[in-house]
């Protein structure tokens, strides 16, 4: 399968740089007491540096699951994950936490801002734990803030915020570090019409930009404005990715 | 991640749960507002009873009868034997065998009734000889002590302490007035200055009688010769081992007996009673600062268990702090540190209200309080040591959370 796919890779577009995120034979089963759940089984998948990949499926068919996989939160039962060029399957949970840090962006559907910071305060998080100091950390959160739009909010804590703007912050947070990758897990599914409209918007403008981006949603409609599309049923893929005609 | 901003996220933790953190804090206060309180208590009164000791003069050997038995100072029949004697301490007066004293006074007492008027006061009456006021560092408030033609003359003459006169004739300047003890009548010649307290007794409720009127008009003890205390002041305090080797020698060859552990007598250093109630407080305090250690143990132990709380309340900042990049390190030193702060601030505010309690306490109690500035010191490492030891499993526990069990706890 891997041979069939490089060699596929090289003749058709050999210009094609390397993935961002390149998943073989995916496997994770939970252990609950003595029962077992495989919850993926065996995913193979490359996404490319400016895919907008979406994943959709039903509840309970492991979209979440494969979220904290590619998100490094969590780490394969079996199989391989190289997330930009890093082998992440054999890390240990301080090179997972630089990973998470360095490559991955998350979007959570509860937003999961910390109540107790400013806005600006959340979106400088993750800087703070690559070690940037106080004066480039401040500037590049307020860059990230403008971008989403809320730069005249950065010194409001997010319960003074909208469901939709608490989201934004939440997308400047993902920004801010420059990850290889966005993640998207349900960010609409807490939000009203109007916001969701909003927040697909503006996911769709970082797209735009060049950003790689990887929503997990249960709406098809939602999942229409990725580029590519995967179906997730009982932990594997069902037929490829389909393209979306734009 | 930067060591400012780590210790910057523990203090804003801090804040945002003030009443949690004001609660955490509250068992250090206390710990350590009583070991500052205990500690001092403890020094304070071991102060006291070395100033009062050594305001007896340092430079005194105090013989008394009966012997010692073994080394911690018991003595068999302590006080009431009747080795010593008038003779005894003629002997120790002697120039020749006991070149190193510069005085000696012996005691004899005995209580008595004192009457003036219609009011009567009960008190001690020791008979001694004109050296008493020297050896025991007295000095008179108004007239004069006895002099030796009184002693010769069994003079029916009497001193009187501060606090008997004020007893008996509710006044200290009663020179010139009569006291009766048994109808006999005796003529106040002096009033000695106030010297305060020994441990229970009053050095002020007594009145001194010159020895050979105590012993023919006052002593109904039928034991006529013996003296319940012989006093040798030294020519000053490098003489006084050699004064008290002298004298053991003499009243060794006196009493006939061979050796040193079989002698009748005990002779006491000034200083041996120092030490001997030193080592009594530094038990007290070792006992208080025990029971001190104790409340600070369960001060850790409340840091402990409020932390725990912390940790599970703040599974999903813990999980989302993880998620950003945090590595266990991270969590666990923002944790530890946060118990530290509380534990470093526990300490701070319970040397401040210790302190106080010191200040304010000495007036109510009467008793003095020595703040040490190194129990100070001690006292808040102490309790950023506790916050740091009973934080560490709390510290641990929330670095080991799983971020996606941490992120899906709601
Ligand atoms: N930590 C876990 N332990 C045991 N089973 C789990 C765990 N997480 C998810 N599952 C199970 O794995 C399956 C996939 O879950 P999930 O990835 O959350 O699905 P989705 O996000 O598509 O709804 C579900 O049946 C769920 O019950
Ligand atoms: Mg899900």
């Amino acid at each position: 399968m891997t041979s069939t796919l490089s060699t596929e890779t090289t003749m058709s577009v050999p210009t094609m740089p390397e993935p961002v995120i390149s998943l073989t034979g995916a496997r994770k089963t939970y252990h609950t007491g003595d029962i077992e759940f495989e919850a993926l089984r065996g995913i193979d998948c490359r996404i490319y540096p400016g895919e907008y990949v979406a994943i959709v499926g039903p509840s309970g068919s492991g979209k979440s699951t494969l979220m904290n996989i590619l998100g490094c939160l969590d780490v394969l039962t079996s199989g391989q994950y190289v997330l930009a060029g890093e082998d992440v399957s054999t890390m240990d949970e301080v090179a997972l936490a630089s990973a998470r840090n360095r490559r991955i962006g998350f979007v959570f559907q509860q937003f999961h801002l910390l109540a107790s910071l400013t806005a600006l305060g959340n979106v400088e998080l993750p800087l703070v734990y690559a070690g940037v100091a106080p004066a480039e950390r401040r500037e590049r959160a307020l860059r990230a803030l403008d971008r989403v739009g809320l730069a005249d909010k950065a010194r409001n804590h997010p319960g003074q915020l909208s469901g939709g703007q608490q989201q934004r912050v939440a997308i400047a947070r993902a920004l801010v570090t420059e990850p290889a990758i966005v993640l998207a897990d349900e960010p609409t599914g807490n939000l009203d019409s109007h916001s969701t409209a909003d927040v697909l918007g503006m996911i769709d403008d970082l797209h735009a930009e060049g950003a790689t981006i990887v929503l997990i949603t249960h709406e098809s409609d939602v999942a229409a404005r990725a580029g590519t599309v995967y179906n997730v049923t009982d932990g594997q893929f069902v037929g490829a990715g389909t393209e979306i005609a734009k | 991640m930067r060591p400012a901003d780590l210790l910057g996220s523990s203090w804003s933790a801090i804040r945002t749960h003030k009443m949690r953190s004001a609660l955490t804090m509250l068992g250090i206060v206390v710990g350590i507002a009583s070991v500052v309180l205990t500690v001092g208590l403890g020094l304070g009164t071991q102060k006291d009873v070395s100033d009062q000791i050594a305001s007896l003069g340092s430079d005194l050997l105090i013989v008394s009868p009966g012997s010692s038995t073994d080394d911690s100072g018991m003595r068999g029949g302590f006080g009431s034997a009747e080795t010593l004697t008038l003779a005894d301490a003629d002997a120790l007066a002697s120039e020749i065998a006991v070149p190193d004293a510069a005085a000696v006074a012996a005691e004899k007492t005995a209580s008595v009734s004192l009457e003036y008027g219609e009011s009567n006061w009960t008190t001690t009456a020791t008979g001694t000889s004109v050296s008493w006021v020297d050896v025991r560092s007295r000095e008179l408030m108004y007239g004069s002590f006895f002099t030796d033609d009184d002693v010769t003359a069994a003079a029916d003459v009497i001193v009187l302490g501060a606090e008997t006169a004020e007893e008996l004739f509710g006044s200290t300047a009663v020179v010139g007035q009569d006291v009766t003890i048994d109808g006999t009548q005796y003529e106040v010649i002096g009033v000695l200055a106030e010297a305060g307290s020994s441990g229970d007794t009053s050095l002020d409720d007594l009145a001194v009688v010159p020895m050979t009127t105590m012993v023919e008009s006052l002593d109904s003890s039928g034991a006529s010769e013996a003296v319940q205390t012989i006093y040798i002041k030294a020519t000053d305090a490098d003489a006084l081992s050699a004064a008290s080797q002298e004298a053991q020698a003499l009243l060794l060859n006196l009493h006939g007996i061979a050796s040193v552990d079989d002698a009748d007598f005990t002779i006491d250093v000034q200083d041996s009673l120092i030490d001997a109630a030193t080592s009594v407080y530094e038990k007290l305090t070792v006992l208080l600062t025990g029971i001190a250690a104790l409340a600070l143990l369960v001060g850790g132990i409340g840091v402990m268990n409020i932390m725990l709380v912390s940790v599970t309340e703040r599974t999903r900042e813990i999980g989302l702090r993880k998620a950003l990049g945090a590595a266990p390190a991270n969590i666990r030193n923002q944790f530890l540190i946060e118990a530290m702060i509380l534990g470093l601030s526990g300490g701070a505010v319970g040397v401040i209200i210790g302190v106080g309690l010191a200040l304010a306490l000495p007036s109510v109690l009467g008793s003095t309080i020595v703040i040490s500035g190194l129990a100070l010191v001690v006292s808040v490492v102490v309790a950023v040591g506790i916050g740091a030891v009973f934080g560490v499993y709390p510290a641990a526990r929330a670095a080991r959370l799983a971020p996606i069990d941490a992120l899906r706890d709601q």
